[in-house]
């Protein structure tokens, strides 16, 4: 719009998002914790190399457990005398795992259904119908049948551990599309009767690019709430799943897990609940600030001032 | 140290009785109790839950009722019938009670045998689905010999004849309230399921099922003093941590019924200074029970864990004995259960005729044991500690209930087994799952797609025949009889079938206790069970209520006519 | 607008059929058993005999159109009797029963109602009324203290689970300082002052814990939606023609935005019904969510398929009030 913009040379938009992303200071913030996190639970095990799962052998147990922060221990140790910190970096890869695979299907899945049911008129009633049945359905016997049904065999193909977490992600998934459907149905239809996608659809854009041009990116926004709301939702879910004995095995340490586990010692160790707990919220307000950024950057009208 | 506290407050409650019959009816005015469970029925006969079965026994009572030693009282009865006071017949094929003279039904009219012939009527109706019927077992007829006295006899010669009318598992139910209630309508007689007119020291005020029940001091109540509180709110729901809380913290409750929380939680929470915990043992041991089976899900279903494939692993008993000698019991128990367990080397740990000392070795950890064993059978540590024999890696799966403590202890199991170089896959399934029967489910405990599983079990009473007898030949669980049986470990040995006769034939109590020793030392030494804990029960009452008998063979509300305000 | 309502009310039928059929056969196929929680000393004969008397011999599909008749003729009757008081209206005959408490079990759900519409349904209230007022607000002011505030307590409320922030709101508020009650007494009446405040007591942990809960995800998606709307063109227009920002923000906008925020409201309101799993079972409140826990952990296939289908007419319902509000909205949605 000004003369500097024609001067310079043309280049990529994406750097434009960077740009805008950039001086967005929560999202930068979100963005060098989730990092952190992330570094924490992937790359800590090789720098912390402590057995998660290993309990000090004999009587020495009844010494060492339920100890408080020290150099030894930076997160105390259980009642098994296991160390919390290897057990919390161990947790962070499932959760986190979990969490973004869990949002990322769930997200994919809804928004798929929720735009295709608010386009095309057709298809709109039996997919509705379709999330009214999903939303109706109740979630444990779901999940008993699942794991009745498939988790022996998902174990034969791909080991306990992927197979575990293989049906976890798709139960999370399967069962949490609905609210992201039913939002971005919401504003589809009423974004299909704006008038530049009646102008678009006027000079013969094919279904297909003005959704993928037009009313996705407006969507965005519900989207982007519905994941951040998503990767809680799917990291309590799994612990719910782990705490009922239908998740990982149990020596599997996860987040969600260890704050339910530490919920009785609430009282005398209350950082055995709170460490876990903190870290969920961290990773959820993290990736939220993130998709705040995000949103803003990918704004053409708040990006351009 | 807890036995003598139970002891105590025993003592404690007889002290105060001669003082308590001074006082009036409905003195101590309201008592709160909680169970962690909600009962949903207050009639036993149509659901065995522990929690139903106790709620009831505020109104229902039975003819007579073990004590907190295990010993058999006459409650409703006049006294104990025996072989030697005539009471039961010398060939041992019937018995005779006689009830107590002037007894009154809530409602004011009078108990008669009557009532006690029906109540054998009602659980034996074939259409009933009668949760107790295992007590009426192999009851003939029940004989109405006058207006307070009737004659059990039986089909078989019973030397333990106290199945019907015994314990608060088989109560006496009001004839003229039930009648219309037998075999397929007994469901549909809501009224009498919620509000079931009894002998008891009180009577339901108003039942929601699931939630709360309140009851009220029953006017009839044979013993004009008691009960010694007015009404009685009976919360269910919610969690045993909170409910610890709620006794022993807040105070807002007088009883919690069965904490099962860690030892050091159960500590924290008496330090609120305004309830104690108490504890008593009776039956139940937690253990590991071992296949004789093979799990592999390699095997067609028909063959998979049943007596066709015998375990590829554990049918050598060294394997299986170095597996028990790994386990530090008195460190499962620090751990665990605190006060409220003992190491046990037993299946039977009580009562004391049939606790065996034959096997008391295995209370002493001894790793360098184990790894000789398992030298000796063939197992060769290999390159990750995990030992190996013609190429199959010594890998166990253990699979459990979902509970926290079994979490804890398959953790420290899983470490000690890895010591002695025997992996263990943990697998915890819900209970739901693991202890209902579903013949579809592949997660069950009856099913046993698992090397090995640990939980608990106990036998009802004080007599283990029925007990022992589940380890039989023919009984185990197997695609035939849709996977129901008891004999969980598939053991089959003709010997152990041929003595358990015997312990059926015979009538002396000695010779009993001797046979049921011998029994439960075959199934030791053979390891086809590590038993783990002898678990007793923990409960917390308030520092205000008095009267309290923590037992465990009976209902734990047994002697609530007598518990006070202090 | 009227011939779409008709419409979509015919077919909720065939389509509630279908949802019943469909959690008929979920809880046929799931491998709970009614015989879990009693003891082993139970012998399997004595389970199988009980299972019998529960109804489960016969073939499924006799049950479920047994099930069905009840259902759909017999309980209604029964609900209307009791509500209109005329005694005639009643189907005689077998009812629901549950297989926990062998009683009806529409008189298990009518006993638990009040609970949970006090507590559930309070606290879903409050959330719409906390929530709408923030996430405007934090819309119009992006980036201000307020809304970053209102942002972190949101996600933090949103991110913990309520299996932690309830025994940690009991250990605080009644272990340590005693203002609240731990166990909630579900038989008060509140028929005096003291027995209301009694209530309010009681009633004040699980609310909050589940306000929190329900005001974040409806502030997220308000402040969401007025941003996208707040950098349209006509709200540039609307402040040229020299509208006042309070009807800009609270006119223009807010009506603009309230579609995503309807739909996650309506799908909301249903699972009051259903209750709140966990903060009732952590507050004992023994509503309806614990009530449905319960019977799924006990297999209790007439209590579980009764609640869930009474939800799919609820999510039914309110999906189609939903769509209604959307066309209110925003006048260019067209259903014909």
């Amino acid at each position: 719009m000004t003369d500097a913009v024609t001067f310079r040379a043309p280049r990529n938009q994406w750097w434009d998002v960077w740009d805008q992303f950039k001086t967005h200071r929560g999202a930068l913030i979100g963005m060098v914790v989730f990092v952190l996190i992330v570094l924490f639970c992937f790359v800590g095990p090789l720098i912390w190399r402590v057995d998660p799962t290993a309990i000090p052998s004999g009587r020495e147990l009844l010494r060492l457990r339920n100890q408080g922060f020290s150099l030894a221990h930076p997160f105390g140790t259980d009642n098994l005398g296991r160390d919390m910190f290897a057990r919390m970096m161990k947790g962070g890869q499932v959760s986190l795992a979990v969490g973004i695979v869990g949002m990322i299907l769930s997200i994919l899945l809804g928004t798929l259904i929720g735009v295709v049911a608010g386009y095309f008129r057709r298809a709109d009633g039996v997919l509705m119908r379709l999330t009214d049945l999903f939303l109706a359905l109740p979630l444990l016997p779901i999940l008993l049948v699942m794991s009745m049904l498939f988790r022996e065999r998902l174990s034969a193909l791909f080991g306990v551990e992927v197979g575990m977490f293989l049906m976890i992600v798709t139960a999370i998934a399967l069962t949490s599309w609905m609210r992201t459907a039913r939002v971005v149905r919401g504003d589809v239809l009423a974004l299909k009767e704006r008038e530049y996608v009646l102008a678009a659809r006027s000079i013969g854009t094919p279904p297909r690019r003005l959704i993928v041009r037009h009313i996705l990116p407006n969507v965005l926004s519900p989207v982007m709430v519905s994941a951040t709301l998503m990767i809680a939702t799917a990291i309590i879910t799994e612990s719910a799943l782990s705490f009922l004995g239908m998740g990982f095995p149990p020596d599997f340490p996860t987040w969600g897990r260890l704050v339910a586990d530490g919920v009785d010692y609430l009282q005398d160790y209350p950082s055995r609940s709170m460490v876990p707990g903190i870290l969920i919220s961290l990773t959820v307000l993290s990736v939220n600030y993130i998709g705040d950024g995000l949103r803003d950057a990918l704004d053409p009208r708040i990006r351009g001032r | 140290m807890k036995r003598t506290m139970a002891l105590f407050g025993a003592a404690t409650a007889l002290a105060m009785m001669p003082l308590a019959a001074h006082a009036e009816r409905g003195a101590s005015g309201h008592l709160n109790i909680i169970y962690w469970q909600a009962p949903s029925i207050l009639n036993p006969y149509l659901s065995g839950g522990t929690k139903d079965v106790e709620s009831s026994s505020l109104v229902l009572e039975p003819l007579a009722r073990y004590n907190q030693n295990g010993e058999l009282v006459a409650w409703l009865a006049e006294s104990i019938p025996t072989v030697e006071n005539g009471g039961v017949a010398e060939d041992l094929t019937s018995i005779t009670w006689t009830l107590r003279e002037g007894l009154l039904w809530s409602d004011g009219t009078p108990v008669t045998s009557a009532d006690v012939a029906f109540s054998a009527e009602y659980c034996m109706h074939p259409e009933g689905g009668c949760a107790q019927a295992a007590r009426y077992q192999d009851v003939e007829s029940v004989e109405i010999v006058d207006e307070r006295t009737v004659t059990v006899h039986f089909s078989v010669p019973k030397p333990v004849p106290y199945g019907p009318f015994v314990t608060a598992q088989s109560p006496i139910i009001q004839r003229a309230q039930f009648e219309n209630c037998t075999g397929a309508r007994a469901p549909e007689c809501t009224d009498a399921n919620f509000y079931p007119i009894g002998t008891g020291a009180f009577r339901v005020v108003d039942f929601r099922p699931n939630d709360v029940i309140s009851f009220e001091a029953n006017q009839n109540y044979r013993d004009p003093a008691l009960p010694h509180f007015a009404t009685i709110t009976f919360k269910g729901g919610g969690d045993a941590a909170s409910a610890g809380r709620a006794v022993m913290e807040t105070g807002e409750m007088d009883y919690a019924w069965n904490l099962q929380l860690a030892p050091d939680v159960i500590a924290t929470m008496a330090q609120g200074g305004r309830g104690v915990p108490i504890s008593a043992f009776g039956t139940l041991v937690e253990r590991i029970e071992v296949n004789m089976t093979d799990p592999s899900p390699d095997l067609p279903p028909e063959i998979r864990s049943t007596r066709a494939a015998p375990h590829p692993v554990l049918s050598d008993i060294r394997v299986r004995e170095a597996l028990s000698r790994a386990i530090d019991r008195e460190l499962l128990v620090e751990v665990g259960y605190g006060q409220a367990g003992r190491p046990s080397c037993n299946l039977v740990p009580a009562p004391p005729i049939f606790r065996s000392d034959a096997n008391d070795n295995c209370l002493e950890q001894d790793l360098d044991r184990a790894r000789a064993l398992l030298d000796e059978a063939g197992w060769v540590v290999g390159a990750d500690g995990i030992r190996v024999r013609d190429g199959r890696r010594l890998t166990i799966d253990y699979m459990t209930s979902t509970n926290a403590v079994r979490q804890d202890f398959q953790a420290l199991i899983q470490q000690w087994w890895r010591e002695i170089g025997v992996e263990a896959n943990l697998r915890n399934i819900n209970a739901s799952v693991f202890f209902g029967g579903d013949p579809g489910s592949p997660d069950t405990f009856q099913k046993f797609y698992a090397d090995v599983s640990m939980y608990a079990n106990n036998f009802p009473g004080t007599d283990p025949e029925a007990y022992l007898g589940a380890y039989r030949c023919g009984f185990e669980p197997r695609p035939e009889t849709q996977w129901q049986g008891e004999n969980i470990n598939r053991f089959c040995d003709p010997a152990y079938d041929a003595l358990h006769l015997q312990l059926a034939q015979t009538a002396s109590i000695e010779e009993r206790g001797r046979i049921g020793r011998e029994l439960n030392d075959i199934l030791m030494q053979n390891y086809i069970i590590i038993p783990l804990v002898d678990r007793g029960r923990l409960s917390a009452h308030s520092n205000t209520l008095g009267g309290v008998v923590l037992n465990t063979w009976d209902s734990e509300l047994w002697n609530v006519a007598e518990w006070h305000r202090l | 607008m009227f011939t779409f309502t008709m419409r979509r009310l015919l077919l909720a039928i065939p389509t509630l059929l279908f949802i019943a059929l469909v959690i008929f056969l979920l809880l046929e196929l799931s491998p709970g058993d009614p015989m879990s929680d009693m003891p082993l000393t139970i012998p399997p004969e004595v389970r199988q005999q009980m299972r019998l008397a529960l109804g489960l011999g016969e073939a499924w599909y006799i049950r479920f159109y047994k099930w069905l008749y009840l259902f759909s003729v017999v309980e209604p009757s029964h609900v209307l009797a009791n509500m209109t008081g005329y005694d005639w209206l009643r189907v005689e005959g077998q009812r629901i029963l549950s297989f926990q408490t062998r009683s009806p079990v529409a008189d298990i759900i009518a006993q638990r109602l009040p609970q949970t519409l006090w507590v559930v349904g309070l606290s879903y209230l409050f959330g719409i009324l906390v929530a709408v007022p923030i996430g405007i607000y934090s819309a119009y002011r992006q980036y201000s203290w307020f809304d970053q505030a209102g942002t972190f307590v949101s996600m933090v409320g949103f991110s913990l689970p309520t299996f932690f922030t309830g025994p940690l709101l009991i250990l605080i508020c009644s272990i340590c300082v005693g203002w609240f009650p731990i166990i909630s007494d579900t038989t008060l009446v509140v028929d005096s002052w003291a027995n209301f405040l009694k209530q309010l007591r009681q009633m004040a942990m699980p609310v909050f814990v589940l306000t929190l809960y329900n005001a974040a995800q409806i502030t997220r998606f308000m402040r969401a939606s007025m941003l996208d709307n707040l950098t349209q063109d006509y709200v540039r227009t609307a402040r040229a023609k020299g509208m006042t920002e309070r009807i800009v923000v609270l006119v223009h906008v807010l009506r603009n935005s309230l579609i995503p925020v309807v739909t996650v409201i309506a799908l909301g309101i249903p699972t009051i019904f259903t209750g709140a799993i966990i903060t009732e079972q952590v507050f004992r409140v023994n509503g309806l969510g614990a009530l449905l826990i319960g019977a799924i952990y006990g297999s209790d296939i007439p209590m579980v398929l009764t609640l869930s289908v009474v939800f799919a007419i609820l999510i039914v319902l309110f999906n189609l009030i939903a769509d209604i509000l959307y066309a209110v909205l925003d006048p260019r949605i067209r259903y014909d």
